[in-house]
């Protein structure tokens, strides 16, 4: 099915909140949002949540006969599936451009790095080597595939461990788990794409777009980097014009990032290896959140409060200026009409000038600054 | 390729050329009559024939017109016979979607679309022979199909691929030093306003020598867009001088 469209005006809201640094969850402009690993029962899965976006990757291995023209190396798959579960406007089975672009993006991080040692994947030469196959499935799609993609292939990977094998002259004997330990990949670095998405020419640019803000970009970059400040794989995409000195920027603020991430991962590794030690129960279904209600407890909304001040006060003087009463409207307000209540003022009202009114409204919402000619009373 | 050195002591590489040397470019304009725009592009062993139709009524999905421009629309594909294996699938996969998508990416930055509303131009690229910076030459002869067709563009989108072997950038590569392992960053330019409209790196590279590479890259696509000028020149006197103009 079709994605429902963007109306103009949520489109001009964003476009109009980033030209003053403001984004729709409050974040700044190089921050990301929440990142949070998860790994399921089995070895080499490993779930990702990049704020609301969601996505699962799966590692998997096999014995196949090598590609002839590298008989002693391995080979190594990738897959991203985009499935409706996602989003409304993905199809299933159909190669969509997004599809495509993800796909190639994705092997180009992993697999043009050789961040896998392939060689090390070969058990007879020329005849048996392992193929290692990276699923990667959207679960949710809130914006920003790509970095949560490569954040879970390159996470899966670590976590993966293989069977055993041995050979014996032509022979090949693969153990199973229970007979002898499951050995991990070697990988030499840790690939992790950052996305820079791109607004009005190129002017602004934000870390992490959200799905809102994706869909009202021109453009984007995506920086693939490990943590030794190696760039593994750019590419911008959209039909941008970019100069030297945005991208060269955009590749210090990647190498930070990619840092940050890097650690991320490794500690979730670590704390993962510690609890399967320690025999605890691990899992997709443990990793959920116990949805328990105790106590009435929302989120905290962030809520931008720097300059409430001043433009309460601005308001404050603007309608000092100007006091007009409107005896006849009372009772539109209902069971709260007053005699003393002159004006009614919006927190974000611009006072008119001519001195028509305008907009009242018997809500009770926050927002309503109430005004008395005399004495100016605080927002309840 | 263990054993090929692609950098020599003297600064030669594998057919000759030094550091930044490009390959020799030469191009024809207008080669068939049936297409609007039409152009052969041949970089070293790379050959490319590219052919553009259009403005022209949107077909296909109708859904697709977009009110206020025209939707440029790219298709990307390779002779079986132009790699050393015979290619089995010549468009459809992967890397040929990937490589229409970004020429479409390229030229909706630098064609002037708002003058055509409603309509559509095609854009269809063939390499004849592989050697090397595909993308590249596909870009220069798809410039050089536009311009000959009469569709306003922005500049000459001017496209390299450049390598970094010892310290040392190295312009457009050919097939044996992209296969090599070689960090290769694609670059497509305008070069008048030094605005970058695609950017395309692979392999490990460390940061610190990103800007060397980038510079290296934008100052062959401006020595490649001096010869398309040149080609551009001679096309359109030669044009003139058969209409007696």
């Amino acid at each position: 099915m079709k994605d429902t469209p963007l109306s103009n005006c949520e489109r001009d809201f964003l476009l109009k909140a980033i030209e003053e640094k403001k984004r729709l969850d409050g974040r700044q402009t190089y921050d990301y949002r929440k990142i949070k690993i998860s790994f399921g029962t089995d070895y080499g899965c490993c779930f990702v949540d990049l704020g609301q976006t969601r996505v699962m990757a799966q590692v998997s291995c096999e014995l196949v006969a090598p590609k002839e023209n590298r008989p002693n190396e391995g080979i190594m798959f990738f897959n991203i599936e985009l499935s409706p579960m996602a989003s409304p406007g993905f199809e299933q089975g159909r190669q969509s451009e997004l599809s495509v672009k993800l796909n190639r993006q994705l092997e180009r991080c992993l697999r043009n790095s050789k961040c896998i040692d392939t060689e090390s994947l070969c058990v007879v030469s020329g005849e048996k080597v392992w193929q290692i196959r990276v699923d990667v499935h959207t679960l949710n799609n809130d914006g920003n595939l790509m970095d949560a993609a490569s954040i879970a292939a390159i996470t899966a990977l670590c976590h993966f461990r293989r069977p055993d094998v041995s050979t014996q002259g032509q022979e090949v004997t693969v153990y199973s788990p229970e007979e002898r330990d499951p050995i991990p990949l070697s990988i030499y670095h840790m690939p992790i794409s950052v996305s820079f998405a791109f607004f009005q020419q190129g002017t602004y640019l934000l870390v992490d777009p959200c799905e809102r803000e994706e869909r009202v970009m021109d453009g984007l970059l995506v920086i693939a980097m490990n943590k030794h400040r190696e760039i593994c794989s750019i590419q911008s995409s959209g039909g941008i014009m970019l100069l030297k000195e945005q991208v060269m920027r955009c590749s210090k603020i990647a190498g930070v990032k990619v840092s940050e991430i890097t650690e991320l991962i490794n500690e979730a590794l670590l704390n993962d290896r510690k609890a399967r030690k320690a025999g605890g129960k691990c899992g997709f279904a443990e990793s959920m959140p116990q949805e328990r209600i105790t106590a009435l407890k929302k989120d905290e909304t962030p809520v931008e409060m720097t300059d409430v001040t001043e433009t309460a006060n601005g308001i404050i003087q603007k309608g000092e200026a100007a006091p007009q009463t409107y005896p006849e409207l009372n009772y539109k307000l209902g069971y709260k009409a007053c005699k003393k209540w002159d004006t009614v003022l919006w927190h974000s009202f611009k006072w008119p000038a001519g001195g028509d009114v305008v907009e009242i409204s018997d809500s009770e919402e926050e927002e309503v600054v109430i005004l008395n000619p005399e004495v100016p009373e605080k927002p309840k | 390729m263990a054993g090929l050195e692609l950098l020599s002591d003297q600064g030669y590489r594998l057919d000759g050329r030094k550091a930044t040397e490009l390959r020799k470019l030469q191009a024809r304009m207008g080669v068939f009559t049936q297409a609007d725009g039409s152009a052969y592009l041949e970089q070293g062993n790379t050959k490319a024939l590219a052919v553009v139709y259009g403005p022209h009524e949107m077909r296909g999905s109708r859904s697709r017109t977009l009110h206020d421009r025209a939707v440029i629309n790219c298709q990307y594909s390779m002779a079986t016979f132009s790699t050393a294996e015979r290619k089995r699938r010549p468009h459809g996969d992967r890397k040929s979607t990937e490589m229409s998508l970004h020429l479409k990416q390229t030229f909706e930055a630098a064609v002037m679309t708002q003058l055509y509303p409603r309509s559509q131009i095609d854009i269809y690229v063939k390499i004849l022979q592989s050697d090397g910076g595909n993308y590249s030459v596909c870009v220069n002869a798809a410039t050089l199909a536009v311009i000959d067709a009469g569709i306003p563009m922005r500049d000459y989108v001017c496209a390299c691929t450049v390598g970094f072997v010892d310290e040392t950038p190295l312009a457009d590569l050919c097939y044996a030093e992209e296969s090599g392992g070689v960090s290769s960053l694609a670059l497509a330019l305008l070069p008048r306003g030094g605005q970058i409209a695609l950017l395309q790196m692979d392999a490990r590279l460390h940061q610190d020598h990103l800007e060397t590479l980038i510079e290296a890259a934008m100052t062959a696509c401006k020595g490649v867009s001096k010869v398309l000028d040149e080609v551009v020149r001679q096309h359109l006197q030669e044009a003139s001088v058969l209409t007696g103009e």
